[in-house]
């Protein structure tokens, strides 16, 4: 059953565990550490994570999307925002400790195994059959036939939120 | 240990744990842009217990692939918005966290 650790799988099984503990260092690193900037740095550790665990889930498309949207795009925004709002770090640290994070390891420890109780327990039924492969050239037909709406709607979201960002980091500019 | 990446279990419990640090972080964060990078680990876990569905039980494994697109699409708006709405508070409020902030409670 278990295949040996220097077989194809065994060593697919070592890379995959590996993901799993960048993924959560990174979760750890991105919630856990004082300053912003490296909790950004974490959120991008677990981004890698996330988009490995994405390519063992037979999708390596998402997975270059997940390095490219979140690591190349969102974690730089955030971190040009940390650079223009200049967080007072030394302020930030002493308001940590406290009352906050006894009731924050509760309320994540909860969600988390409530999640994971029903993860396992529940009785998940295999599919009978499986219409297409999931590949990319599959996943462009349907966004184009049976998701063509969404994908249209997706565009005028991102459009508003493009114009919207603008308008309000541009607000009250002028007059300081 | 080496099979677990071919288990909808594995998945689905790396899912539930990067929700709890999402929920975690943000109960935790006295700051605005920390609170956000909490809620990117929430979208994240999110998606990652729709591709491993999408993977192990969907008939169609197009599905999620396409709504896993569409979150990393909301995710990327709203960090735009949220952010904007930061600087725009920091220029008034020349502070990003949340106790200073009570003013806005309305």
């Amino acid at each position: 059953m278990n295949p040996s650790l220097f077989s194809p799988e065994g060593l697919a099984g070592v890379i995959f565990l590996i993901l799993i503990c960048v993924t959560m260092i990174g979760a750890i690193i991105a919630t856990c550490t004082k300053r912003l900037i490296r909790s950004v740095s974490g959120l991008a550790v677990c981004f890698l994570g996330v988009a490995g665990l994405y390519y063992f889930l037979n999708s390596p498309f998402v997975a270059m999307m997940e390095l490219l949207i979140y690591v190349g795009a969102v974690c730089v925004t955030i971190a040009f925002a940390i650079m223009l709002a200049e967080p007072d770090e030394a302020k930030l640290a002493r308001k940590m400790s406290g009352l906050s994070g006894g009731l924050a390891v509760v309320c994540g420890g909860a969600v988390s195994f409530a999640l994971g109780y029903a993860a396992v327990n529940g009785h998940w039924m295999a599919p009978a059959t499986q219409v297409n492969d999931g590949s990319l050239k599959m996943i462009g037909a349907s966004l184009l036939t049976k998701y063509s709406m969404v994908f249209e709607l997706i565009s005028i979201v991102l459009l508003a939120a493009i114009i919207g960002s603008v308008a309000l980091a541009r607000a009250g500019r002028r007059g300081n | 240990m080496l099979t677990l990446s071919t288990q909808l279990n594995t998945y689905l419990i790396i899912g539930a744990i990067l929700f709890g640090f999402g929920i975690f972080g943000l109960v935790r964060r006295p700051s605005l842009i920390g609170m956000l990078i909490a809620v990117e680990l929430v979208l994240s876990g999110a998606s990652i217990n729709f591709m491993a569905f999408n993977h192990f039980l969907a008939p169609d494994p197009t599905v999620g692939q396409i709504i896993t697109l569409f979150i990393m699409a909301i995710a990327a708006a709203e960090a735009a918005i949220s952010l904007s709405i930061v600087i725009a508070v920091y220029r008034n409020y020349k502070s990003i966290e949340v106790e200073d902030l009570v003013e806005l409670n309305g």
